[in-house]
């Protein structure tokens, strides 16, 4: 399975009668963008949070490079490299943006208990996080608290302590929301460029950025997966249309 | 006022302050130093707990009164020269205070890891009534415990001895005690710039975020709580020996509340805070508690007006905010 860097089998959550995911079966490819998109109540963050171990499955497993990560809590699948992204923004907001990118590091790297030596002091830490601010644009503002960022610079923030983790792949959750014409622009040019490194499932509802992203689309409703394809494909899919973009578009 | 002039200032006056006593002669003064200095070793050592992780722990009289009864078991055994236990392996008690300080910090440790592992599973007001929990069953414990004065306490005849120092000197003790404050304040003031200080910083912050990097804010904190619990129960254990007495007021929930409004009147999460409000505290009750009785609610007074008007405490009030630092 190395074409596959992550995987879901038949992943089924069920909650009382409502079946959130309904045996989803998905792929990550190294280098593309997967995005998955689907109608609200569709059961999205449901999956999101299966792949990412904060929700454990009824039924099924999830692979990360190779190795089912399904018994594995989030630390664990993060360790095991998968970042993730998150539709809220969870950040250290009264520490600065450089602290949070060394979390990030620190957590890849690991020795987060040493109690005496400085964390900023440390060469190493500093720099991969400096690269990875760079690589998000984010680097001039490196003394700034988080909290004083826009909401656009938090996304970016976000984006950024993921490559700190060196990830095998990412999950982002509505990384566009809230987000205007330009900062949704910038992101996107940003993301397409950062496939290459680790590949993205996307849970998006903007439909530019998805369809200007995607190397292939998942299409979710009612907790199953009605089409996989190319965005061509998917725009051509009549159930999709049915279903979900509505025959209107 | 720049919070670096303020903590050095401060640092001054505790060593002015004293020796300004011991030359006219005020002997109190200096035990009333010593006082202030011990309690806020111990709730400098919440204070990473509470300031860093955002633990608020209504139980931190727990570790003080370990600290203390370690003092006083041992100290009891030795001046009755019966040793503690005989089989295995004989334990004699000992009236040296290395020896006791480290029991202190590892009993207290140890305790601190069983509490921690079973209330950080909880959160919020949960976590808050479960640590008072334990301390009040500790409180209770001691007071059924007859074999070491059980209601009444411990009287330790004379203070515990350091190799080259004469600690009956109250100046001498005094010494000690803010030597060990001031280690607490180095490693303090270092673990909260270190690798361990940014991971639990940020589990306070946003529990997700520390998930998401692949850190577990469960195992953080529970370092950070068995760390702060040893340093209080290092403080009990100079308290007891301050007094010469242990008793199961260590282990009462007043203790615990106050150990949380010293850091709330210096100042959460700051540096010095829990040193700025042990010395307030003790002032106060030393100015006030000999003008009239009920001097605790002027101190309510003061609470109320620095949690309303002043959130980041004295510090605050005179440094200005936190300044996230590089």
């Amino acid at each position: 399975m190395t074409d596959r860097v992550l995987q879901t089998v038949n992943l089924t959550k069920r909650f009382g009668a409502l079946v959130a995911s309904r045996s989803v079966s998905l792929d990550l490819r190294p280098g593309e963008i997967h995005a998955l998109i689907g109608p609200n109540g569709a059961g999205k963050s449901t999956l999101i949070g299966q792949i990412a171990g904060a929700i454990r499955p009824d039924e099924g497993q999830v692979w990360l490079d190779g190795r089912d990560v399904t018994d594995l809590g989030r630390a664990a699948r993060a360790r095991a490299g998968l970042a993730r992204t998150f539709q809220i923004s969870a950040l250290a907001l009264d520490d600065t943006v450089l602290q949070n990118a060394v979390l990030g590091a620190l957590g890849h790297r690991g020795g987060a208990y040493a109690m005496w030596r400085s964390v900023l002091g440390d060469g190493a830490l500093r720099r991969q996080a400096e690269v990875a601010l760079d690589r998000v644009g984010l680097l001039p503002a490196a003394a700034t608290r988080a909290a004083e960022l826009s909401h656009g610079e938090r996304r970016l923030l976000e984006v950024a302590v993921a490559l700190t983790q060196a990830p095998k792949a990412c999950l982002m959750d509505e990384p566009m929301a809230g987000l205007g014409g330009e900062g949704s622009k910038a992101l996107t040019a940003l993301l397409a460029d950062l496939k290459a490194d680790a590949p993205i499932l996307l849970v998006e509802h903007d439909m530019d950025a998805v369809f200007a992203l995607a190397d292939r689309v998942s299409v979710l409703v009612l907790g199953e997966v009605i089409a996989t394809g190319t965005v061509a494909e998917i725009r051509a899919n009549s159930d999709v249309r049915a279903a979900y973009l509505g025959d209107a578009s | 006022m720049s919070e670096r002039m303020f903590n050095s200032a401060l640092l001054l006056a505790l060593i002015a302050w004293p020796l300004w006593a011991w030359a006219v002669d005020e002997p109190f003064m200096i035990t009333l130093a010593t006082k202030a200095v011990i309690l806020g070793l111990a709730a400098l050592g919440l204070n990473i707990a509470l300031g860093l992780g955002g633990l608020v722990s209504l139980g931190h009289a727990a570790f003080f009164g370990i600290g203390g009864y370690a003092m006083g078991i041992l100290a009891s055994h030795a001046q009755s020269f019966q040793p503690l236990m005989q089989s295995p392996v004989v334990i004699e008690g000992t009236k040296s205070m290395p020896v006791i300080w480290g029991v202190a910090l590892v009993t207290a440790a140890l305790a601190a890891l069983a509490i921690g592992a079973l209330s950080l599973r909880t959160t919020g007001v949960y976590f808050i009534m479960i640590t008072l929990a334990f301390a009040q069953m500790l409180y209770y414990f001691t007071i059924s415990w007859g074999a070491y004065g059980g209601e009444d306490g411990l009287s330790i005849y004379v203070r515990n001895g350091f190799p080259g120092l004469n600690t009956l000197d109250p100046i001498q003790f005094y010494a000690l005690c803010l030597a060990l404050l001031l280690a607490a304040l180095l490693f303090a003031h270092r673990l909260s710039r270190a690798p361990f200080g940014l991971a639990l910083n940020a589990a306070r912050q946003s529990p997700d975020r520390v998930e998401t990097v692949g850190l577990t804010p469960y195992r953080l904190r529970l370092v950070a709580f068995v760390v702060s619990g040893a340093i209080t129960g290092l403080a009990g254990a100079l308290y007891a020996d301050l007094n010469r007495f242990v008793s199961p007021a260590m282990f009462s929930w007043q203790l615990s509340g106050e150990l949380i409004v010293l850091i709330i009147l210096g100042g959460t999460a700051r540096l010095f805070g829990p040193v700025v409000g042990a010395i307030l505290f003790v002032g106060l009750e030393h100015l006030l508690g000999g003008v009239f009785d009920h001097w605790l609610a002027a101190l309510g007074f003061i609470l109320l007006g620095v949690v309303l008007f002043a959130r980041g405490g004295v510090i605050g009030a005179l440094c200005g905010r936190a300044r996230a630092h590089d």
